[in-house]
């Protein structure tokens, strides 16, 4: 009998704390846990007793890598609350401060985090010597998606822009003016950046998923939509409860979330592309299909081709809502607080962001639930570990343990968002 | 014998925050590759999975203290450290999650978790000079790009860091912006809070919200009377002084004084 250990204690190239530990027996995989070790922050216990119109500052520090999505859930779930309707306008220059943070966040993780595993370096740093022309050109791409986040939002990491009925200052055409040259490059650098990506050694695993996405009637999915997916789900955000639960496993400071009819299920990309590819245009679609992608995509390693395919999404629609840009009357909308409870998600670079809460008569929150992408995944990265691992145990430990970050690197998982989230160890003695 | 020249070694270590201040450093795009050129990037695990063992020159530490275990860690990460250097709301004042030293631990672990026996936490967030000595605190939530560069530089070149101790309102005059709570009496810290981010919540039309925490000499008993008078309750002073740098002493007392 021959008994195994893999661990990682403190998995790199992600955002925040997280551990791995596999045990295998004679074979056979004994146990797969994501340990998140990321301290608790408790935000939704404190979010208690503030201000409804501080939800999108506060919950923006949840994450430094994607404040925006925390920002847009915040107020859209306000706004819920409080039958406040956003103009057209506002609505689109919200679309474009999202597009800024999908281009930042999705170019982040493709060179800085993800490629690296593919072309065998430790980081992007130890990459850039010997691919320098590559990684200069995601250095400038997720900097042209930070420009966005920077002048619509006043800056790249914890927007001051966003409020609740709007923005506080909305920029005029001549602000958004030098945007549009820089994004003219960078939708030919995201376009380049499909191809390069897709020229990466895929290991050959897929898995049946159930894909949860947001859709919209006409356009690729940001902040509006219904929840949908692959197995027939379609429901509005104030029905989300109702269909999924949050469980508190021991090894975690993170819950998992699981759809309470079916179990583990994926959102991010891969989900969000494969439920809404017909919403693509069709250059964009033309794109994903000369990467070698199909209109659904169920093998996580490819899940880097369609981050580079949605930054291209990203940077054509920022350029559209640019062109049209006409500058709002007003900043922002009134809002007339009062008791209620308001429902919304929007998607997160990583995928779906839901967000509740009820606010009292004087304007004060008084329950907060969040649940961030990583959440709802943590359960499909472990499936994934157990569905792949029989193939490669003959790999040495190194390269194993390799392998098994490289698995949960496919989902970008941000930790620090999870907690409410790692660290890898295979124990091959389990 | 001349010492041999050797690259600065750097290490970016995390506790309890959003790690929006170490993602700062990567969001440096125009300088990210002449820094990996001037100090040798010993352990930064959100960029690489290449972990060199100390000591190391300088580290850069983010986020406050709130498990035993982490409390424990600080320690040794300041032996390993020659400087060691806290960025950002989190490690220099205890951050948002601060918010519970203010409030009872064990109804916010029930709040949150349905098995509070699973979570080993601490009933405070604490910033990281009340563990060990810091040799410099850079503020803001998050910190400022061109501070950081600074800081690194100033460390790698041996000399003190060049970053102002003065108010936001020196900078917005500077930037020339017109005075919000002046102007359109929108209440604003910009009075009592640490120079860094550029004024720019007033240059978006925002009264300042306190990110970068207090300044050196804070008079905040005499804006919290100007805010009364802008027509804000005791509740909202209190508030606003506790978000994210709630722990900052000049902060803490002036959110405690305003308690019902």
């Amino acid at each position: 009998m021959t008994r195994k250990t893999i661990k990682v204690d403190y998995l790199a190239r992600v955002e925040g704390e997280g551990a791995l530990r596999v045990s295998l027996r004679d074979g056979e995989v004994r146990k797969v846990e994501l340990r998140i070790f990321e301290p608790p922050r408790f935000f939704e216990a404190f979010l208690r007793g503030r201000a409804y119109a501080e939800a999108p500052d506060i919950t923006a520090r949840i994450c430094g890598i994607c404040p925006v999505a925390y920002q847009m859930s915040a107020v859209h779930a306000m706004e819920n609350a409080f039958g406040v309707r956003i103009p057209d306008p506002l609505r689109q220059l919200r679309r474009l401060l999202y597009c800024g943070e999908w281009i930042e966040s999705h170019t982040l993780h493709m060179y800085m985090l993800h490629a690296p595993d593919f072309l065998g370096y430790e980081s992007a740093i130890a990459m850039a010597r010997d691919h320098a022309a590559h990684v200069e050109r995601g250095l400038r791409l997720k900097k042209a998606g930070n420009e966005i986040v920077r002048v619509v939002g006043g800056r790249e990491i914890h927007p001051i822009n966003v409020r609740v009925g709007g923005f506080y200052r909305t920029p005029s055409r001549r602000e958004l003016a030098p945007l549009a040259e820089q994004l003219e490059w960078a939708r030919d650098a995201a376009a380049e950046t499909v191809r390069w990506v897709a020229t990466f050694d895929f290991p050959d695993c897929e898995r049946d998923y159930e894909f949860v996405a947001m859709r919209h009637p006409s356009e690729y999915p940001f902040n509006e939509g219904r929840i949908v997916s692959s197995r027939g789900l379609d429901i509005g955000a104030e029905e989300y409860d109702t269909h999924f639960e949050e469980r508190h496993v021991p090894y975690s400071t993170a819950l998992q979330s699981v759809l309470r009819a079916r179990g583990a299920y994926l959102v991010g990309p891969l989900a969000r592309y494969s439920l809404n590819f017909d919403r693509l245009s069709p250059d964009v679609q033309r794109a994903a299909r000369e990467a070698g992608l199909g209109p659904a995509c169920t093998n996580p390693y490819r899940s880097i081709v369609v981050r580079a395919v949605e930054t291209l999404h990203a940077c054509e629609e920022a350029l559209r809502i640019i062109r049209d840009y006409e500058e709002p009357e007003e900043p922002c909308v009134s809002v007339d607080a009062g008791p209620a409870t308001g429902y919304a998600c929007t998607e997160a670079p990583r995928g779906l962001l839901y967000h509740r809460y009820s606010v009292s008569a004087d304007g004060t929150i008084t329950d907060a639930q969040i649940v961030p992408p990583t959440s709802q995944n943590q359960t499909s990265i472990e499936d994934d570990l157990r569905a792949f691992l029989p193939g490669w145990l003959g790999m040495d430990d190194d390269a194993l343990k390799w392998r098994c970050e490289q698995t949960i690197r496919n989902y970008d998982p941000c930790i620090s968002c999870s907690c409410h989230f790692l660290n890898l160890e295979v124990d091959r003695n389990g | 014998m001349a010492r041999a020249h050797r690259k600065p070694r750097l290490a970016v270590w995390k506790f309890a925050s959003c790690d929006g201040c170490q993602l700062s450093l990567l969001d440096c795009e125009d300088e990210l590759l002449a820094v990996a050129g001037a100090v040798e990037i010993a352990y930064f695990p959100e960029a690489s999975r290449a972990m060199v063992r100390g000591p190391y020159d300088i580290s850069l530490v983010e986020g406050s203290v709130t498990t035993p275990h982490d409390a424990e860690r600080i320690q040794a990460i300041r032996r390993q450290s020659r400087h060691l250097v806290t960025i950002g709301a989190c490690a220099t004042a205890g951050g948002i999650q601060a918010l519970r030293n203010f409030r009872d631990i064990t109804e916010f672990v029930s709040v949150v978790y349905a098995r509070p026996d699973y979570i080993e936490t601490l009933a405070t967030s604490t910033p990281i000079a009340h563990h060990v000595s810091v040799d410099f605190e850079l503020r803001g939530c998050p910190i400022s790009k061109a501070q950081l560069v600074e800081v690194l530089s100033a460390f790698i070149a041996g000399r003190k860091p060049v970053t102002p101790a003065h108010s936001v309102c020196i900078e917005c005059k500077a930037r020339g912006n017109v005075c919000v709570t002046v102007a359109h009496g929108t209440p604003c810290l910009g009075p009592v809070t640490h120079a860094g981010c550029g004024a720019l919540c007033p240059s978006y039309h925002r009264g300042c919200y306190g990110c970068f925490g207090p300044m050196e000499s804070p008079n905040t008993r005499s804006l919290s009377t100007r805010l009364a008078a802008l027509g804000m309750t005791a509740g909202d002073i209190g508030r606003v002084y506790r978000t994210f740098n709630a722990l900052a002493d000049p902060f803490r007392e002036e959110s405690e004084a305003h308690d019902t």
